[in-house]
């Protein structure tokens, strides 16, 4: 039976090639775009270097104080999360550090950008960023104000250019030399929590990282001694910041969180809207809409198609074929052309994450398919192959013979 | 075989009401091989559909084989169809895009069948039809004569017992007309199958066992 519908399905696609075209292409872009999309998203979120410990980390990014006629947030202050955060008794390690900040340097007269972070000594412990050379800065170094510093490799390759090793060597930024201590793989700017092209101790930030204010430009990584205590270590920190006085009167309430990586990824600093509901209905939004499209555009193409056969419905009623077993026929017909347009898209995938990795849109982005985007756009085209058959396939299916047959 | 009591059939349409068919009875025996006859629009092919359990009656009892088929379903009514009945119509309704092979297959592929067995039962009946060497071609390679030959193949390759025809040989000069009346004739004389034929061809009528004709909706003879 399967074999006969194959059969026929191919040769309906042979004879309408135009239309097989048109579907053909609608379903193999989207899917193209959703699989690129998922690898991108997959890849910015599920991507686990250098945080590989993600699975027993909460990320406090952000905190909200909330008055009467006012509202401010922004990501917490050294002095907020040293107080408050890095007092806690359930984490095994803590790690504050700042967000990345740019500015320009000069090297023979060309100007170049670099960004720059803070961190304290434990951020290269919890962290499993991996040295080409040299090693991090230590405790000691920081204790003492030492001018050194962690690159990237692009920064090493930018500054200093084709050299086999740098460390020891000098760094200008903002006119202050720093010491390389260490050079490590690259991370995408996507990674934004932990992006930086050069690492810096706290110690020898220019401006009084110790500032007294709540608000201000850090972030801090709870380290749990074990999965288990991830969900006690993020309730003893509500309860800290549930108790921290109000910085004055304006304000009535503090709000800030540890949460995991995906929470704090797409914080949105507002404690009224959570940033996981928003960048899930974002983006299922999108590819409902991005689907709806192509689906409906196959919903006219198959009626189209299908009603053309009309004398086929009419003759296979007619020797016995029953409504539901036609309307069985011409799903499985669609589920092969969206199938085919399927693995199309696959290929169309391929080539585009090829190109997108080869023209370095993003620096240090590599998209890759794995086997959950794959899954997620078979799946994706099998759904689409039953949205846009199901319907077409129920309104012939109820045409009267002697009227398909007639209908030529 | 099949008997028709009262049957009437009504066409509306947003503007008029069409009486198709005006209180017809009839009985068709076992065996028999009958024609109808009638001009243009007299509701020849209607009868032929209600016969064929294609159409319902707007009133009216239509049993074959002595069972009603009043209240059968969907489903049970193309069981019915696909076990006793075979269609011939006219423009021949052959699918292009499948092989002779398969379009003489298709009313076994609604039933429990191998694939094995559904090639040799089309071959039996393409060979009945004189076809065998024109299996593989498509048909739209072959002349009219050729694919109603075929589709007579279709009509009996399940072995029904009743066979409808609309004006089988409508499309056709008279010498391939008449190699379609040859075949349609053995196939009542040789294996009982029940014919009802409708033919505008006195003489083909002339060679069936009875003839009714139609005028308006009604019998008239
Ligand atoms: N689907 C339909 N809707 C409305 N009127 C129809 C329909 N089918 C047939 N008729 C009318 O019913 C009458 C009988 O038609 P038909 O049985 O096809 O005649 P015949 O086959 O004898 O030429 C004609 O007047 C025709 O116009
Ligand atoms: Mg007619």
């Amino acid at each position: 039976m399967l074999k006969n519908y194959f059969k026929i399905a191919i040769a309906v696609l042979k004879r309408r090639k135009f239309f097989t075209f048109i579907s053909l292409f609608g379903i193999s872009f989207t899917l193209t775009v959703l699989i690129v999309l998922t690898a991108f998203i997959d890849k910015v979120v599920g991507d686990d270097y250098p945080d590989k410990k993600r699975d027993r980390s909460l990320y406090i990014t952000s905190i909200e104080e909330i008055g009467k006629d006012s509202h401010s947030s922004s990501p917490p202050s050294y002095y907020f999360l040293n107080r408050y955060a890095a007092s806690l008794k359930t984490p095994e390690k803590i790690t504050l550090f700042s967000g990345f900040s740019g500015t320009n340097t000069y090297i023979n007269n060309k100007k170049i950008a670099i960004n720059y972070k803070y961190t304290d000594a434990n951020y290269w412990e919890i962290l499993e960023y991996k040295f080409l050379e040299g090693k991090p800065y230590t405790r000691q170094q920081i204790d003492n104000g030492e001018r050194v510093a962690v690159i990237s490799a692009d920064m090493k390759k930018e500054y200093f250019g084709d050299v086999a090793s740098v460390v020891g060597k000098y760094i200008e930024a903002d006119n202050i030399k720093y010491k390389v201590s260490g050079v490590v793989k690259n991370l995408p700017i996507t990674s934004y929590l932990l992006y930086s092209d050069i690492y810096l101790p706290f110690t020898v930030a220019k401006r009084d990282y110790k500032h007294k204010a709540y608000l201000g430009d850090c972030m801090a990584i709870l380290l749990a001694p074990s999965k288990r205590d991830v969900s006690k270590m993020h309730t003893e920190y509500e309860q800290v910041v549930s108790k921290v006085p109000m910085e004055n009167g304006q304000f009535t309430s503090i709000f800030s969180h540890a949460s995991s990586y995906i929470e704090g990824y797409v914080d949105t600093g507002n404690e009224k809207s959570s940033g996981v509901t928003i960048a899930l209905s974002v983006i299922g939004g999108f590819v409902f809409l991005f689907m709806l499209l192509p689906t409906l555009n196959l919903v006219n193409i198959n009626i189209t198609r299908i009603m053309e056969r009309s004398s086929e419905i009419g003759v296979r009623k007619a020797f016995g074929a029953s409504s539901r077993t036609l309307v069985y026929q011409f799903i499985v017909e669609n589920i092969i052309l969206t199938l085919l347009g399927g693995l199309i898209g696959i290929v169309l995938s391929l080539i585009a994450l090829y190109l997108i990795n080869n023209a370095n849109l993003i620096p240090n982005l590599d998209l890759t398919i794995n086997f959950t985007v794959l899954f997620c756009g078979l799946l994706v085209c099998l759904i689409f192959g039953l949205l846009s058959g199901v319907y077409p396939a129920w309104r012939m299916s109820k045409l009267n013979v002697v009227t398909a047959l007639k209908a030529q | 075989m099949i008997r028709l009591q009262n049957i009437e059939k009504v066409y509306r349409t947003d503007t008029i009401e069409t009486l198709a068919l005006n209180s017809i009875s009839l009985d068709v025996e076992k065996g028999e091989f009958l024609s109808i006859m009638g001009p243009s629009g007299c509701g020849k092919s209607t009868l032929l559909n209600i016969m064929g359990l294609l159409d319902a009656p707007s009133k009216g009892d239509v049993r074959i084989d002595d069972q009603t088929t009043q209240h059968l379903s969907d489903k049970q009514l193309a069981n019915f169809r696909n076990q006793k009945l075979g269609f011939i119509f006219q423009s021949y309704h052959l699918i292009n895009d499948l092989q002779v092979l398969d379009n003489v297959e298709l009313p076994l592929l609604y039933r429990n069948t191998t694939a094995k067995q559904r090639k040799l039962l089309a071959s039996e009946a393409l060979a009945k039809v004189g076809l065998t060497n024109r299996i593989k071609h498509f048909p739209t390679q072959l002349s009219g004569g050729q694919r109603q030959r075929v589709a007579i193949a279709r009509a009996i390759v399940g072995r029904p017992e009743i066979i409808l025809a609309d004006e089988p040989t409508g499309n056709l000069d008279s010498a391939m007309g008449n190699e379609i009346m040859e075949i349609l004739m053995q196939l009542n004389k040789e294996d009982g199958t029940t014919i009802v034929m409708v033919t505008h061809d006195e003489n083909m009528a002339n060679k069936t066992h009875r003839l009714v004709r139609l005028f308006d909706g009604a019998q008239v003879q």
